[in-house]
């Protein structure tokens, strides 16, 4: 571990001063930490954002939900509210990790965690995002938990979070204090950038921005799924995962908000899938052609090949699940 | 004094029977149970030694080129760096079990990716890990490596082999025949302590506190490694957070302690971290295995074949033992085994939990159910028809072998016969289905010492350098003095780890318990003989129990007899004849019920039985704590555990417990172990054998059976991950 200084923020502004220049910020610390003794990061100073005030969840003026960007994972998955309106969101939280990690876990941090890439964590071997224009370890090499869609020919790695999946099929916002000054609120879809020509950017977050809040719309009606296939049956990263909120009037489907993890380097969402399954009876050709169209573009490394027809089983298995019976 | 034992004939006496105390075989609690779940158990890296600094191994980031470290001033200058050690002694690869030595391998040549080749040494765990982050390594004049085993060099273990009758002609002749290749990965050890030593000298004696296996082994190998006389070392592990082969060989972090802590006049720690201990302990070898079985009607095997391929570090003479059992556990007069090793220059390939058998009987029995299904005979029935009358190599007569035993109580147990018809029986989106294997694994007696002191207070020692590895020796050693000695297990205090102390078995092969308690068996022997003698009995008509010795229809108590004496004597047992005069091995056998998810593939075994003889049970709880974490070991190895490769260059991709999935605790269901009364008598006088192992042995193939059984689906590469499972659904 790189010595670095350490700073202890008593307010978001200054935070957003300490951060600004060189900081990094560390709350719940679970993977920056391991990154830090890897040297993968090595940040020269640390704003510690614990002690600032955003432990709480509020309910919004609209039937919504504020949650505070310390809100630890296990709080957030056993809140009432959450385990009743949003339960995918509560059902995502479980699947991740483990207690421990759960009770360290912040909300902020968990939307910003890295890659399990193991070209990234590897220090001799080259990855783009670790150290731009090195070249990507993985894309020939072991890719098995790698993304089939949204790479690009410089990073194939995969966004982690499963909350993130959750919160991103809920259409939630995230609260962001610029560091200039201003609050601003983005939605989640739109803090992730592709990895492009730049892999090592991984969010439209500047220097000293710092996430404070995020936000859940009033709950909607359907039904709500997290499904998360992986190698074993507790602590492991997602190969493929499904957040669903689905809902079928007169037969037809009415709702269909889906996000995928463990297929791309952000939380994925495509509405081109979902407004082809709106205003359609449901069935499995219906099914088999929103999977045609979210799989279009995937691309496979070898390794990682089977993520494909892997999603298509997983989408399909979903959606049969939250619409049968409902067609009533 | 010493009382010499030698294994010549076989132990019908059966003194153990006779003994009153009531301690031997049962359930005891370990001893040390309490200090090592409280975190009061002190470990290798955890003496908080005076002046102490530590070192970080750094690894060669290719395999091959003469290694140069290209800023070795500039990290020597480093904030609290107190050396930069690249020394020739280095060890490029551990040794392997009871090798005895460790000679100068030259550690300035990058062999494998990961190789440590150099040592940073500093005040604290951070600066080194620091600065050893900050050393450049660079290989100079390297040349391409071949890291893949099916396109290397191919040396035959002719040795290994065998070719009796005519295979081909066998096959061609079957009524059913299966002629079938399997793939087996490498695995990690995975210890939960990670390889760690603390290496201290005053003068020119050296004290190594290490995480080992089998001390007279390390001792001699650390000293040759070092260029001393092994007198002048001395290797304390009392606690070893587990093994499973990867600590029986001096590993690389004891020769760089030691030439630190001589250099620096410091004692000196080096503890591997997690991804070291993935990328340069000891792996199992993958495995290609071509099983060819022969048939008649009733499934009877008229021919085996078992051709297997394996690999390893040029100039190193392990090869994966995968035929072991083979060699004896089916009938079958036409039989050619083989074994090849490909040179690769992936990290050093050594033992690994059941080396050979894991993976051996593993695939041999996954062949077996195909040959059932072929044959259209149940599988429990098809391996009750091969059990052979005698060795079916050798001619030998087996020591005792409740095979048949253990597969038809095992059947029982679980309830065998509601076994579903392949690809039948669904619950929601699981298929179910049941799936067994057999269990063999060879049985070792080795050479083994201890000292046991009856104290004149009655109270009884036992001194030995063996160790725990987690198994339960502090258990078992304590039950056998106390049975003999008679006296109550906390009567009995049990001093291991420490090469100061005669020179034990040391954990491994699963021969520990059997070899080291019959030196403490023998030890105890003696002194019963001098304590009858002073009361003028024959040693046979003294009873010992709760202190006290009733002979004559008198009573007299340990203390009284003592006289304010203590009598000491060693033990030390040898292997003999009857290794050679019989076939000695364990057997047993696996049920498994498994729930296959027929979206995903994902597979959740349900329960798990197993039914295991291994002669005399010395402690019904370790014994079966052993089978329990084989059995899991075997979950782990049937559907996620792989050290995955990469093809380019043979490093360990996945070299973190994140990515090398052992099974976690909700992958692991209710598993229940029924050991079988056993004595054998041509094992040990003890009329036990080893049970450490025998858990793993064949565990993995009963589960993908059972996902043949609940889908249809046969995964012939392990481990059966959901891909390899949809790929068939």
């Amino acid at each position: 571990m790189r010595p670095f200084d350490y700073h202890r923020a008593t307010a978001p502004d200054d935070a957003a001063r300490a951060a600004a220049s060189g900081g990094t910020f560390i709350a719940g610390g679970t993977n920056l930490v391991d990154l830090m003794k890897l040297e993968v990061m090595a940040p020269e100073r640390l704003v510690d954002i614990t002690r600032l005030d955003m432990r709480g969840i509020e309910e919004t003026g609209d039937g919504g939900l504020r949650i505070g960007a310390l809100v630890s994972n296990t709080d957030l998955a056993n809140d009432a509210r959450v385990r009743r309106d949003w339960p995918v969101l509560s059902r995502a939280l479980l699947s991740g990790a483990t207690q421990q990690l759960r009770n360290k876990a912040t909300t902020g941090g968990n939307l910003l965690q890295r890659t399990r890439c193991l070209y990234f964590y590897d220090r001799a071997m080259p990855c783009n995002k670790r150290e731009p224009g090195s070249g990507c370890g993985a894309m020939e090499g072991f890719n098995r938990i790698l993304a089939v869609l949204g790479t690009s020919d410089h990073c194939i790695a995969t966004h982690p979070s499963d909350m993130a999946v959750a919160m991103m099929a809920l259409g939630a916002e995230v609260e962001i204090a610029r560091a200039g000054g201003n609050t601003e609120r983005l939605p989640l879809d739109d803090l992730y950038l592709l990895p492009g020509d730049t892999p090592e950017r991984e969010t439209v977050l500047a220097p000293g921005d710092l996430i404070t809040a995020v936000i859940l719309p009033a709950p909607v009606a359907g039904r709500q799924s997290y499904r998360k296939v992986r190698d074993r049956a507790s602590y492991a990263f997602a190969l493929v995962s499904v957040a669903a909120v689905v809902a079928v009037e007169d037969g037809k489907v009415a709702r269909a908000d889906l996000a995928f993890g463990g297929l791309a380097p952000k939380p994925w969402r495509d509405k081109d899938v979902e407004a082809a399954l709106l205003g359609q009876p449901p069935s499995e050709a219906l099914f088999d052609k929103a999977a045609d169209i979210l799989l279009a573009k995937a691309q496979g490394h070898g390794a990682n090949d089977f993520k494909i027809p892997l999603a298509r089983r997983v989408l399909s298995a979903v959606l049969t699940e939250l619409t049968e019976g409902a067609a009533a | 004094m010493t009382e010499q034992f030698k294994m010549d004939a076989p132990a019908t006496d059966r003194r153990l029977d006779g003994m009153a105390q009531g301690l031997v075989g049962a359930p005891l609690d370990r001893p040390e149970g309490p200090l090592k779940v409280s975190g009061t158990a002190t470990y290798a890296d955890e003496y908080r030694l005076e002046n102490l600094a530590h070192g970080m191994l750094v690894r060669a980031p290719g395999n091959s080129g003469r290694v140069r470290l290209a800023n070795r001033d500039a990290v020597a200058a480093m904030p609290g760096v107190l050396a930069v050690i690249h020394d020739p002694r280095l060890l490029r690869n551990p040794a392997q079990g009871t090798a005895n030595k460790a000679p100068v391998q030259d550690a300035n040549e990058a062999h494998y990716l990961g190789q440590p080749v150099a040592l940073v040494v500093a005040e604290s765990f951070e600066h080194a890990r620091h600065a050893a982050h900050a050393l450049k390594i660079e290989l100079e004049g390297g040349t391409p490596r071949p890291v893949d085993p099916e396109t290397a060099a191919i040396e035959p273990q002719s040795s290994k082999g065998l070719d009796q009758g005519d295979l081909d002609r066998a096959m061609t002749e079957a009524v059913h025949a299966v002629d079938v290749t399997y793939r087996t990965p490498s695995h990690s050890s995975a210890p939960m302590e990670p390889h760690a030593s603390i290496a201290q000298w005053d003068g020119e004696n050296l004290t190594l506190r290490g995480s080992y296996q089998m001390l007279k082994y390390n001792r001699n190998e650390l000293a040759d490694a070092l260029g001393i006389h092994p007198d002048r070392v001395r290797i304390l592990a009392p606690y070893v957070g587990g093994g499973f082969g990867s600590k029986l060989g001096l590993a690389p972090e004891a020769v760089a302690a030691a030439i630190a802590a001589k250099e620096t006049g410091r004692p000196v720690s080096v503890a591997l971290t997690r991804p070291q201990v993935f990328e340069t302990t000891m792996r199992r070898s993958e495995t290609r295995q071509r099983i060819r079985l022969a048939a008649d009607a009733e499934g009877r095997l008229a021919g085996i074949g078992q051709a297997a391929l394996v690999s390893n570090l040029p100039g190193e003479v392990f090869a994966e033992p995968v035929l072991q059992a083979t060699h004896f556990l089916y009938a079958g007069e036409n039989r050619r085994l083989s074994l090849d090793l490909a040179r690769v220059h992936r990290l050093c390939a050594g033992s690994v939990r059941a080396p050979g058998e894991a993976v051996g009987i593993t695939v041999l029995e996954c062949a077996m159910d195909e040959l059932a299904e072929a044959a259209g005979i149940d599988p429990v029935e098809l391996r009750r028809r091969n059990i052979p009358e005698k060795d079916p190599e050798s001619g030998k007569e087996f020591s005792s072998r409740r095979f048949r035993e253990a597969l038809d109580s095992g059947a029982e147990a679980f309830g065998w016969s509601d076994r579903p018809a392949t690809r039948s029986r669904r619950e929601g989106e699981w298929w179910i289905g049941y799936g067994m294997a057999s269990a063999a694994r060879v049985n070792v007696l080795m050479e083994s010492r201890a000292r046991v002191t009856l104290a004149p207070d009655g109270s009884a020692k036992v001194e030995t350098d063996m160790t725990d590895i987690g198994t339960g020796t502090y258990a078992i050693l304590g039950q056998i003095a106390g049975e003999m000695l008679g006296l109550p297990r906390d009567r009995v205090e049990v001093v291991l780890g420490d090469t100061d102390l005669p020179p034990a078995s040391g954990s491994g092969g699963s021969w520990g318990a059997a070899s080291s308690g019959t030196s403490v068996y023998v030890a105890c022997q003696a002194i019963r003989a001098q304590l009858a003698e002073r009361l003028g009995v024959a040693e046979t008509e003294l009873t010992l129990k709760d202190g006290q010795a009733v002979f004559d229809n008198r009573t007299e108590t340990l203390a009284e007899i003592l006289k304010g004496d203590e009598i000491a004597k060693e033990g030390h047992v040898l292997p003999g004849d009857t290794s050679k005069a019989v076939r000695q091995a364990t057997f047993g056998a696996y049920f498994v019920e498994v729930a296959v998810n027929g979206v995903t593939g994902e597979t959740r075994v349900r329960r798990m039985h197993g039914s295991f003889a291994a002669g005399r049970i010395l402690n019904a709880k370790t014994a079966r704590s052993q089978c329990l974490g084989g059995m899991i070991f075997g979950i782990g190895m049937a559907l996620t555990e792989e050290l995955a490769f990469d093809d380019r260059d043979g490093h360990v991709a996945n070299h973190n417990l994140a990515e090398y999935h052992i099974p976690v605790n909700a992958d692991v269901p209710q598993i229940t172990v029924e050991l079988l009364e056993e004595r054998d008598d041509w094992a040990s006088p003890l009329q036990a054998k080893g049970i450490g192992e025998l858990g793993i042995c064949g565990a993995a193939g009963a589960i993908v059976n059972a996902i043949h059984n609940a889908t249809g689906v046969r995964v012939r590469d392990f481990p059966a991950t959901l891909d390899k499972v949809i790929a068939g659904l």
